[in-house]
């Protein structure tokens, strides 16, 4: 599992201490930072939900609200079902993202277009989930600013509800977007041959990083939105 | 580290053990999404406000349990050198402070309004019902209403 970081052993050498201190590449390390900032974007967008959620006196159910599910008959109450079906999608195209980076690893060109393939098809499989979702939510009339849905005990609910749920499920969609083109490009770069030229797949690492971290927001948004 | 060993066999071997490891994190995802898929469902019908938030509480522990695995091993970064794990755990620690304080400031603020103002506190008591709206009709109920304001008028 150590083969991961260092772009060429030899370049550390040149340093004289014998290592870099991260043991990583520039790009990286940097992929990092930048996910450590995003963390605190949505960290922002969570907290403040549940912070405007502690402030109000009820709040609508969840499983009253995200009951339905593609093609199914109207009035169908299936709570938790769609949802759990596009965290597995976003799980699954987690793990062909590894499997991807870890063809990389050893220089396997097949193994890595075979699984970003995979990767793009989960991708764009769970935004079209969002896709209906969002759809369906619309014209049962929850929108920015307007929220058909009542509280759990029955009284009136305030806007927040549907704010919060379309901004924060939105802001989430629209970084699965960007991996998707990421990866799209990831997927070019590597029928080019450019990282076979470059002899090294940390590219692919990087997207993956990105892509992986979307998943992570996910478990955070699936279970505060759909489960508390 | 091993990669610079080279030896075949010491290659496949860690390369077997990668794929070992993608495995298994792979069925931990997984059972923990269905032990919170379980949970959330047997939540549906109990009432009981300190049952659920036990439940509460446990998903949050799996939730925390998912994330650690994804990070720690899809992310790679329980391979990575102490040095950098410590440069993005450190700083990650400032949630704890965030969502203590946030959380304990809407909570306060529920209990001042309610305190003292008595039309929120009253909102919380009075039933509804709940109206059937498609985004089209409420824009013409909308449209209908700024064009009986004119009328008024005359």
């Amino acid at each position: 599992m150590s083969t991961t970081t260092t772009a060429s052993p030899n370049e550390a050498k040149l340093w004289g201490g014998g290592k870099s201190p991260f043991n990583l590449e520039y790009g990286k390390v940097m992929m990092w930072y930048f996910l450590m900032s995003d963390a605190f974007t949505f960290g922002a967008f969570l907290i403040s939900y549940g912070t405007v959620r502690f402030s109000t006196n009820g709040w609508p159910d969840s499983n009253e609200v995200f009951r339905s599910f593609p093609f199914a008959p109207e009035g169908v109450h299936a709570p938790l079902v769609f949802v759990s079906i596009m965290t597995f999608i976003l799980i699954v195209s987690s793990v062909t993202m590894v499997l991807a980076v870890h063809a990389g690893h050893n220089m396997d060109k097949k193994g890595v277009v075979r699984n970003m393939i995979l990767t793009i098809i989960g991708g764009i499989a769970f935004l079209s989930c969002q896709a209906w979702e969002w759809n369906h939510l619309f014209h049962e009339g929850a929108w920015w600013g307007s929220n058909p849905f009542l509280n759990a005990d029955g009284t009136a609910s305030s806007t927040n509800f549907t704010n919060f749920f379309f901004t924060i499920t939105g802001f989430h969609g629209f970084h699965v977007f960007s991996g998707v083109v990421i990866n799209i490009i990831m997927l070019i770069m590597t029928l080019m041959d450019k990282f076979e030229q470059r002899g090294h797949y940390l590219m692919i690492e990087k997207a993956g990083l990105y892509w992986h971290f979307v998943d992570l927001v996910w478990v955070f948004v699936f279970t505060i939105f759909y489960l508390l | 580290m091993s990669h610079s060993h080279n030896a075949d066999a010491n290659h496949e071997a860690s390369n077997a053990a990668a794929m070992a490891e993608i495995k298994k994190v792979t069925i931990l995802l997984s059972v923990l999404t269905i032990i919170e898929l379980i949970l959330g469902f047997w939540m549906i019908g109990i009432t009981s406000v300190a049952l659920r938030l036990a439940i509460k509480g446990v998903i949050i522990i799996l939730m925390m349990a998912k994330a650690f695995y994804i990070v720690a091993y899809f992310m790679h970064l329980k391979h990575e050198v102490k040095n950098m794990i410590m440069t993005i755990i450190v700083p990650l620690l400032l949630f704890v402070w965030f969502i203590g304080a946030f959380l304990w400031d809407g909570g306060s603020f529920r209990n001042l309004r309610n305190t003292y103002d008595p039309y929120f506190k009253e909102q919380a008591t009075i039933k509804v019902e709940k109206k059937e709206s498609e985004h089209g009709a409420a824009k013409h109920e909308s449209g209908a209403e700024a064009k009986e304001t004119p009328a008024e008028k005359h």
